[in-house]
């Protein structure tokens, strides 16, 4: 298999130049700024990551399945966190961790629920259309949703004011207790350590679930083959539903992580940008591949941090640098070609 | 013949009598606005009350006199979100749409270098309440500001910082997109250095809405080890910059400006903000008849206690009346010779007199966040400062 045998070859020696790339990087950092700095940089790079990283799940699993490009996905992120936002202060009293764990089920459930709501209303109709129909109503519900949770609840009637969330920031309850651990010049505290296994913990959950049910065998048979499920009986329409709940509610998860790490919900907008960084995160680790985008989230949040820590103004920028340097030598992305199967 | 011409006079006579007679009820249309939404809503809602008070006390005892007529005050307000792009728009329908005398607004200064050109094309005299960079009223002479300027503030904050914190290591973290935070960081490290002390750290970040994360350049700051933080930042910002600070062990104390004026800065950064420092228009212990009589009448009316943005809101409103009532008639450029001309003229904003670039002198006050309140400090006039950092 020559070709085979090329193809590895050609990555693993771009393999060896990003990596080589990525040393200089680091080399330079801790020189320039010292190794305490590198290493906190790198902490709250990851944490970031995490977050992202949960996020971009969704985008892959959804185009995984259906190809397509879910552009309300960082929009039901914001949704998730603000939903876990509200049921964890009326959860408040009743305990730190009941209402932490009690604010993530609802938030995941709920989330689910508009997913799915959003699958079978503006996708499920165009599933037979030309690809950029369904991309052109994805972007459509990504604005109504910023929009409509953005109205002020007072100029809204009756039963919809209680369901927008209005364009204020809004604190996030502390649900859990911070606790700092120092060791030397560097610091983790809880929130890091729950991130960090949050999204770990939710992506292994994910996998076993996609390589180990009956359901999950069915999402690899849809993706596969669309046809070729429905003419061995899977439901495919319950699969694809089932496939938009699981990422919404995985995109709740990270909006609790948001809300709880930075502790505020700036407006329904925010989740606009960490949609977009998630959104990169997921091609760079090749689009409908799972730990593609968990590496890709905490490529994109590492990233991120490092370039905001030398100039602000470098970091909305870095993030698409990198992506397009992937594109242009491994168009699949960085897990891409490696594993073929997709979700 | 003579006949003829006497018809067509009486009719050009009739004619422009109905044109310059004012509408049947009397009554000048004012055009308002702040941000009521978004990140610094809380600055918004304060000026916004201060109008309606304001109007609604001027209207109780007969309105303007303009021309030996009463008017009664029309006030229509507009939230311009604190974005530059919706200030222009809720400009231009105020104008052009609403035909407004005047406008009070908007509150901050990426939001009035965006306004101020559209009113200065089209001779609608502005006072600003709060914007303090000094571009805003370079502008043209058509825009006017109830507040002191970024020159003077930044030294203030630098004075005290320097002289009373006795602090010489100072980090600043501001952020870069918007005038207001950029300039007042920069007029505080020029004040700084020439005191003599050392600007150790100048980070900044991109878009205080957007951002949530400060510990990248905090990290930065702290191993530049200063031993003070002075940030420009709005309350929102200023309040997890705070928080997140503290997070990392950085302990030193904050300082910062107007921006800084919100109870929204307590309740989001909570202990962490205790003991921060800020430069302000003005605080309510001020015991001036002016001021007392204001929070009296804004207590009574809102059942809450006036920040400075309300207070400058208030001041800036009584500025333009008083403009109004002695160019006395409604026209731009009348309107803008009277309010050139203000002088000594007491308001909730202190004393007016107008320079040439139509900015008021006034003093700043200093304010401490004790036990979760706000605290005077001291008062510090352009006269306090040592001579080479007054502006």
């Amino acid at each position: 298999m020559p070709l085979f045998g090329q193809a590895s070859r050609s990555a693993a020696s771009w393999s060896i130049l990003f990596g080589l790339v990525g040393l200089l990087s680091v080399w330079w950092y801790v020189s320039e700024f010292g190794g305490a700095a590198f290493l906190q940089q790198l902490i709250n790079g990851l944490q970031r990551g995490s977050i992202y990283a949960l996020i971009a799940l969704g985008f892959t699993m959804v185009y995984g399945i259906v190809k397509l490009i879910n552009f309300a996905h960082g929009d039901i992120f914001m949704f998730g966190a603000y939903v876990a936002c509200f049921a964890g202060a009326a959860l408040l009293g009743s305990g730190h961790w009941v209402a932490f764990v009690g604010a993530i089920a609802i938030a995941m459930a709920l989330t689910a629920l508009l997913g799915v709501v959003i699958e079978r209303v503006a996708y499920r109709p165009l599933r037979d259309r030309p690809r950029f129909s369904a991309l052109t109503t994805a972007m459509g519900v990504s604005l109504l949703l910023e929009n409509f949770f953005s109205l002020p609840p007072s100029t809204v009637p009756f039963p919809l004011n209680h369901l927008v969330f209005g364009p204020n920031y809004i604190s996030f309850p502390a649900l859990v207790e911070v606790e700092y651990y120092s060791f030397g010049a560097v610091y983790v505290t809880t929130m890091h350590i729950l991130d960090f296994v949050l999204a770990i913990a939710l992506m292994v959950l994910l996998h076993v679930f996609i390589k180990h049910t009956i359901t999950g065998k069915a999402m690899r048979a849809v993706a596969f083959s669309m046809d070729g499920a429905k003419l061995m009986g899977i439901n495919v329409d319950r699969t694809i539903a089932i496939t938009f709940a699981v990422g919404s509610a995985l995109g709740a998860a990270s909006g609790l992580m948001y809300g709880m790490t930075y502790g505020i919900l700036a407006s329904p907008y925010f989740g606009i940008f960490p949609g977009l960084q998630a959104f990169i995160a997921a091609v760079l680790g090749g689009i409908g591949n799972i730990p593609g985008a968990v590496l890709g989230g905490f490529l994109m949040g590492a990233s991120e941090t490092f370039a905001t820590s030398i100039d602000s103004n470098l970091a909305y920028m870095t993030s698409f640098v990198i992506l397009i340097i992937v594109l242009l030598f491994r168009p699949s992305g960085l897990l891409g070609k490696l594993q073929r199967e997709k979700v | 013949m003579i006949a003829g011409k006497m018809t067509a006079w009486v009719i050009a006579a009739a004619v422009f009598g109905a044109w310059a007679m004012p509408a049947a009820s009397d009554e000048i249309t004012i055009g308002s606005m702040a941000p009521t939404t978004g990140n610094v809503a809380t600055f918004g809602v304060g000026q916004r009350n201060a109008y309606q008070l304001a109007v609604e006390q001027a209207n109780s005892v007969g309105g303007l006199k303009i021309g030996g007529r009463q008017y009664t005050i029309k006030l229509l307000f507009e939230d311009e979100q604190n974005s530059p792009e919706v200030g222009a728009t809720v400009a231009r329908k105020l104008i052009n749409q609403d035909k407004v005398a005047a406008i009070l607004g908007p509150t901050n200064t990426k939001v009035c270098l965006a306004v101020g050109p559209i009113a200065q094309e089209n001779k609608v005299p502005m006072v600003t309440p709060t914007c303090t960079n000094p571009k805003v009223t370079l502008v043209g002479d058509y825009v006017f500001r109830a507040g002191f300027i970024d020159t003077f503030q930044g030294a203030v904050g630098a004075y005290f910082v320097y002289q009373t914190l006795g602090k010489r290591k100072a980090g600043v973290l501001f952020d870069n997109g918007n005038d207001y935070t950029k300039g007042l960081a920069t007029y505080f490290r020029q004040a700084f250095e020439k005191l003599g002390g050392k600007v150790v750290a100048f980070e900044s970040f991109t878009d205080e809405e957007k951002t949530v994360d400060f510990r990248p350049q905090l990290i930065r700051i702290k191993s530049a080890a200063p031993d003070v933080i002075y940030t420009s930042d709005y309350y929102g910002a200023a309040a997890l910059i705070a928080k997140q600070a503290q997070e990392m062990g950085l302990k030193v104390p904050l300082a910062g400006g107007d921006g800084f004026d919100s109870p929204d800065l307590v309740r989001i950064g909570g202990a962490s903000v205790e003991g921060l420092h800020f430069t302000n228009f003005y605080s309510q212990d001020d015991p001036s008849p002016e001021v007392q009589d204001f929070i009296r009448a804004y207590r009574a009316k809102y059942n809450d206690t006036p920040d400075a943005y309300a207070a400058q809101g208030y001041g800036a409103a009584q500025i333009l009346f008083d403009a109004i009532q002695r160019a006395d008639k409604i026209d731009g450029p009348a309107i803008r010779v009277a309010l050139a001309g203000t002088k000594g003229l007491k308001t909730v904003a202190g004393e007016i007199t107008f320079d040439a670039n139509r900015n008021p002198t006034k003093p700043a006050v200093i304010l401490e966040i004790k036990d979760g309140k706000q605290k005077f400090v001291k008062r510090v006039s352009p006269a306090d400062l040592p001579a080479e950092i007054r502006p």
